[in-house]
């Protein structure tokens, strides 16, 4: 194989513990009360189309995306909506939502729900995106950003390369791998749909190398599709930033505050293209999608196909329940994802998992003085100085953060896990990225 | 040696000539009031009248006198009347009386009425906290008792209390806003200082509907409207399921705080109430006897 | 109860008592043979100056500052044994403690204790000691060899440091002359010469680099540059005249720049943070370490040299920043 390709600047080694790799995708009942958010993008909320009391059924668009950056929302489950209020999300915080008592399992006529797979696409490539657009597929990486606004070239730019992330390079989180694994042939075929979407010759699937039996299966399935080619990566963290993994599969850098269009590639999660297939081939909207339970303690960590606004805690209890010493409940993995306050929050399109750690894992190692080590300079992949731009934050300093390039940080937490000190670095530049994010915001109104 | 004593004499003469001639060529004429007025005022440079330190309020009143003949709309809160009636002596105008105001807390979450629920570990700073998530009582509106609002005064006027969590104002409070600004909840607010240093006013910005609004503190303004219909005077607005007291229009006559089924509404330093027959509200006990308690707590500050 | 905190939510395993305990590992070799050559006044001198650098700190912390104790992680353990090894073996005990008080009290502490110092430590100790007592500080005593006999070992220099014999002896002779007389160059390289305790050993502070380099403490770019910058500027002079120059080697073997370079120039508080600026930070050092060898008044310019360059350091960090993502593509 030789030397695997990666990204040049910084990186990190978090141990793997990816515990539930070998875990083959298992489907989840469905619950009782589904709690289905209005906002499940990056961008503007949907407006509701249904109220309290109409029955409504699987599929049934329910929210629509009415601005630019927005999304559909389809229903989950069938039943009667019980009412649409603000239901408390994974921050604490709450957030307009719909709650559906559930009833039965019927779905739109429009829906294929048979298991044939499909290979030819027979729309064009406005058809395309205008499926994706009306189905809701956005994103499934984790930003959620709306997938038929990352299709629509903006004028003057040309896309070259379509480049699919199943990097996956998240301790814990394995659900990407067992997608690439059990629906392959629909991941390739998706893949497709997005180039010929897109409107390119050439698609790159990026895996890492700690995945090689997804990436000898994926290699085998491409020799029956065109310009589709599998790009095992080196194991470093955050290589499946969107930069990052541009620079390692076809060595083009995004210029700070520049989107990957720039140097003609779009990234796409491997998640999203096979929810791609389902919806141009399947017109099937976004209602489900494969979450990782996983933890040191949890007894039986797994890849559950769950529904769209299952409540977490069903999702546990199929898993071998909440573990007695648990810590700290995390919505994603243990580098990026959110520490959630309960269980009581429910799935949404951009949770990949859900990791729970010990309580002894859970105490963060106590803070010193800041020893100018420079080591979070060395594993930044963005080429900052964290340690200034954690000193600016914290000093109120917005105008020096900004000239330091606070806005380009990608959040990775790479600083934040190589402090020997324990300082919290990545909170304070988060701080720090509000207010000149607000400051930027208010110049660019006068 | 005399050689050395007259070269170095020469150079020290013709230096201070030099230096004589460009300080009359670059002198800056400013108006002598301004100085006149910078002595006055406390020279604390809090900000708390809007201009960044106190020479640049002397220079906006002096313009201000100056140019329109009044100084309204500028004022010390640190000096309050003694240094503003100073200030207008020495422009040769009259100045208005301003009732004089303090920093209000409104928020009595405490980690008896709104039990932790979850444990932060992280900076010790409200504005990270604030976006992080809503609190460790759960309320998404409350007071996350880091202390964004001790660290930013300038006067030793406001400290954690350690049992309960919250913020306390003390006598030391000269309202230059400075907490106010510094807590990202808007939590903290300027209101009238009131005779005898009495106050009334809603301890609550939860903005939640009634039930979830009690799940998280047991002391939350669940918006019922009594108080509302009880003031006489007009001054109780119910706006977002929160009830809202204008300390304009309030004219202390403690109508509001009994009929409070959470005891969300505080008063400030009023003698005890007569007891009177316990009434059958959602509370249960006398209303005035767990406000008793408070007023002690908070008279001793 | 469960735990709220922002990402990321698990740590790598490096901490700051690692990191030390490192150094003071890679120091170890130096140590044992700082004792092979010059005794047990060696152990005498690293066991006070340490246990002093520790008590100070200490004290300091709980009775001047009140706040918590830190000693246990070990940067008060590395200053010391980091300015035994730049004095003589057979300084006064009182002098080392008064050493110890200035590397501690004043370099470290008085700036707000670990992280905070704007100058190396130990070298500011050093310093201090090298001016307040100049005739102690240089007067370097003979190796004794631990286990008895004397080293093979030229009697003309009696205990000077090469280096200084060679600024004394360049007044009148030429340096070939003066090259004959002293110690050859593996007996340079394994220690066989005088000086301070922890300069004489090029081979053990080497191994101790290697480890620090293998253990990702330190990072090549200030040895490099330092040792790169000395040997290219000397390599010149040499090359424009051997009588008045030494040569390269010489350079490099002799003195404290081997010590310098891998344990003092790289002290992370006091030096650059970007790739290029230590590079530069590097040169920095080696080109004033030679100038005060050559045309300065004192026979050794390390010290003086990395202080200069401490100095230095806030403007380098203005003035080289790292690489960033995407810079090459902004430009154009």
């Amino acid at each position: 194989m030789g030397i695997l390709k990666t990204f040049s600047l910084g990186g990190v080694h978090p141990p793997e513990n990816k515990l539930s790799a070998d875990k083959a995708i298992e489907v989840m009942p469905l619950p009782k009360q589904a709690f289905i958010p209005l906002n499940q993008n990056l961008g503007a909320p949907g407006v509701p189309q249904v109220q309290k009391g109409d029955e409504i059924k699987v599929g049934q668009l329910i929210a629509k995306g009415e601005a630019f950056i927005s999304s559909n929302v389809h229903s989950p489950v069938s039943g009667k909506v019980l009412k649409v209020d603000n239901v408390v999300d994974p921050s604490g915080y709450k957030r307009p939502a719909f709650v559906v008592n559930v009833e039965g399992d019927e779905w739109v006529e429009s829906i294929d729900r048979s298991p044939e797979f499909i290979k030819e696409i027979k729309l064009s490539q406005k058809e395309i995106i205008d499926k994706i657009h009306d189905l809701g597929i956005v994103g499934l990486g984790g930003a959620t950003f709306p997938s038929h606004v990352k299709l629509m070239v903006p004028e003057g730019k040309t896309a070259e390369v379509l480049i699919i992330n199943g990097v996956e390079c998240e301790p814990y989180l394995t659900a990407d791998h067992r997608v690439m694994l059990e629906k392959g042939d629909e991941v390739m075929v998706g893949t497709s749909i997005l180039m010929k979407g897109l409107g390119v010759k050439r698609a790159v699937i990026g895996i890492e190398n700690n995945k090689k039996d997804a990436i000898s299966h994926l290699t085998e399935l491409a020799k029956n599709y065109e310009g589709i080619e599998i790009c095992p990566l080196k194991v470093k963290y955050p290589q499946g930033g969107e930069k990052q993994l541009i620079k390692a599969t076809i060595k083009r850098e995004v210029p700070s505050g520049k989107l990957p269009i720039e140097v003609g590639a779009v990234v796409n999660n491997v998640g999203t293209a096979f929810a791609v297939y389902e919806a141009v081939q399947k017109n099937k909207p976004l209602i489900e999608r494969v979450v990782t339970i996983t933890g040191k303690s949890v007894s039986k960590p797994g890849n559950f196909m769950a529904r769209i606004g299952t409540p977490i805690a069903e999702l546990v209890e199929k898993a071998g329940g909440l573990p007695d010493d648990s810590g700290k409940l995390i919505g994603g993995g243990p580098m990026m994802g959110k520490a959630l306050l309960s269980l009581d929050t429910p799935i949404v399109k951009g949770s990949s998992g859900i990791l729970i750690l010990r309580e002894d894992e859970s105490k963060r190692v106590e803070m010193k003085n800041c020893i100018r080590c420079a080591r979070c300079v060395s594993v930044c992949p963005m080429g900052l100085e964290p340690l200034l731009l954690a000193q600016q934050s914290e000093g109120e300093m917005w105008d020096d953060a900004e000239k330091d390039r606070i806005m380009d940080c990608i959040e990775c937490g790479s600083c934040h896990y190589t402090c020997p000190s324990g300082r919290p670095l990545l909170d304070y530049i988060r701080l720090g990225k509000n207010k000149v994010g607000q400051i930027i915001r208010n110049r660019g109104k006068k | 040696m005399i050689y050395s004593v007259i070269s170095i004499g020469s150079i020290g003469i013709a230096a201070a000539v030099i230096l004589y001639f460009v300080a009359q060529r670059f002198k800056v004429i400013e108006d002598p009031k301004i100085d006149e007025v910078e002595e006055a005022l406390p020279a604390a440079n809090c900000g708390g009248c809007g201009y960044p330190g106190c020479r640049n309020f002397a220079e906006a009143t002096v313009k201000s006198a100056h140019d329109s003949k009044h100084i309204e709309g500028l004022n010390c809160p640190v000096g309050g009347n003694d240094v503003m009636s100073q200030v207008a002596a020495i422009l040769g105008l009259e100045v208005e009386e301003s009732k004089p105001m303090i920093a209000v807390v409104r928020c009595n979450g405490s980690r008896e009425n709104s039990p932790q629920k979850v444990q932060y570990d992280g900076p010790a700073t409200c504005a990270f906290a604030h976006n992080l998530y809503s609190g460790e009582g759960g309320c998404p509106h409350g007071c996350l008792g880091l202390g964004d609002c001790v660290a930013s005064c300038a006067f030793d006027a406001i400290h954690m209390d350690p049992e309960t969590g919250l913020p306390v104002v003390n006598d030391k409070c000269v309202a230059c806003g400075a907490c106010v600004k510094a807590c990202p909840r808007n939590i903290i607010e300027l209101r009238f200082k009131g005779p005898k240093d009495r106050r009334i006013f809603v301890s609550c910005v939860n903005k939640e509907k009634g039930g979830p609004a009690k799940k998280n503190c047991a002391v939350a303004c669940i918006g019922c409207g009594k108080c509302e219909k009880e003031c006489k005077f007009d001054a109780i607005t119910i706006e977002n399921n929160l009830a809202y007291i204008d300390h304009e229009k309030c004219k202390l006559c403690r109508k509001c705080a009994p009929v409070c089924p959470t005891n969300a509404i505080h008063e400030l330093h009023f003698p005890p109430k007569k007891v009177r027959p316990p009434r059958e509200e959602e509370a249960g006990t006398e209303p005035a006897a767990p406000k008793a308690e408070k007023k002690e707590e908070k008279k001793e500050e | 109860m469960l735990t709220v905190s922002g990402s990321p939510h698990v740590h790598g395993d490096s901490s700051v008592k690692k990191i030390m305990y490192t150094v003071v590992f890679a120091m170890v070799p130096a140590m044992l043979v700082s004792v092979y050559f010059f005794g047990l006044d060696a152990l005498r001198v690293l066991v006070i100056s340490s246990l002093a650098c520790l008590f100070f700190e200490w004290l300091i912390q709980k009775y001047l500052i009140k706040g918590p104790v830190t000693i246990s992680d070990g940067s008060a353990l590395v200053t010391g044994i980091l300015l035994a090894f730049n004095v003589p073996s057979d300084l006064p005990a009182w002098i080392l403690i008064v050493g110890a008080f200035i590397a501690i009290g004043m370099a470290k502490m008085s700036f707000g204790g670990l992280g905070k110092n704007p100058f190396n430590p130990a070298l500011v100790g050093r310093v201090f000691l090298l001016i307040s007592f100049p005739v102690q500080m240089t007067s370097w005593p003979e190796p004794r060899l631990l286990f008895g006999g004397t080293a093979s070992y030229p009697d003309a220099m009696g205990g000077a440091t090469p280096l200084a014999f060679l600024k004394e002896g360049l007044k009148n002779n030429s340096v070939p002359e003066l090259m004959e007389k002293m110690p050859d160059m593996m007996s340079n390289l394994i220690g066989f010469i005088g000086g301070s305790l922890g300069e004489v050993s090029a081979v053990a502070l080497l191994l101790g680099a290697v480890y620090m380099l293998i253990k990702k403490v330190i990072s090549w770019h200030i040895p490099v540059a330092y040792i790169g910058s000395v040997l290219i500027f000397t390599g010149i002079l040499w090359l424009i005249d051997p009588n008045a120059y030494a040569d390269p080697m010489f350079h490099l073997l002799t003195g404290g720049l081997i010590l310098g370079a891998f344990f003092m120039a790289t002290d992370m508080v006091s030096s650059p943070i970007s790739p290029m600026g230590q590079i530069i930070f590097g040169i920095g050092c080696g080109v004033i370490t030679i100038l005060i060898r050559v045309w300065g008044a004192y026979p050794e310019g390390v010290s003086f040299a990395i202080l200069i360059m401490n100095a230095f350091t806030p403007l380098i960090n203005l003035g080289f920043k790292p690489k960033r993502f995407g810079e090459k593509l902004k430009a154009a």
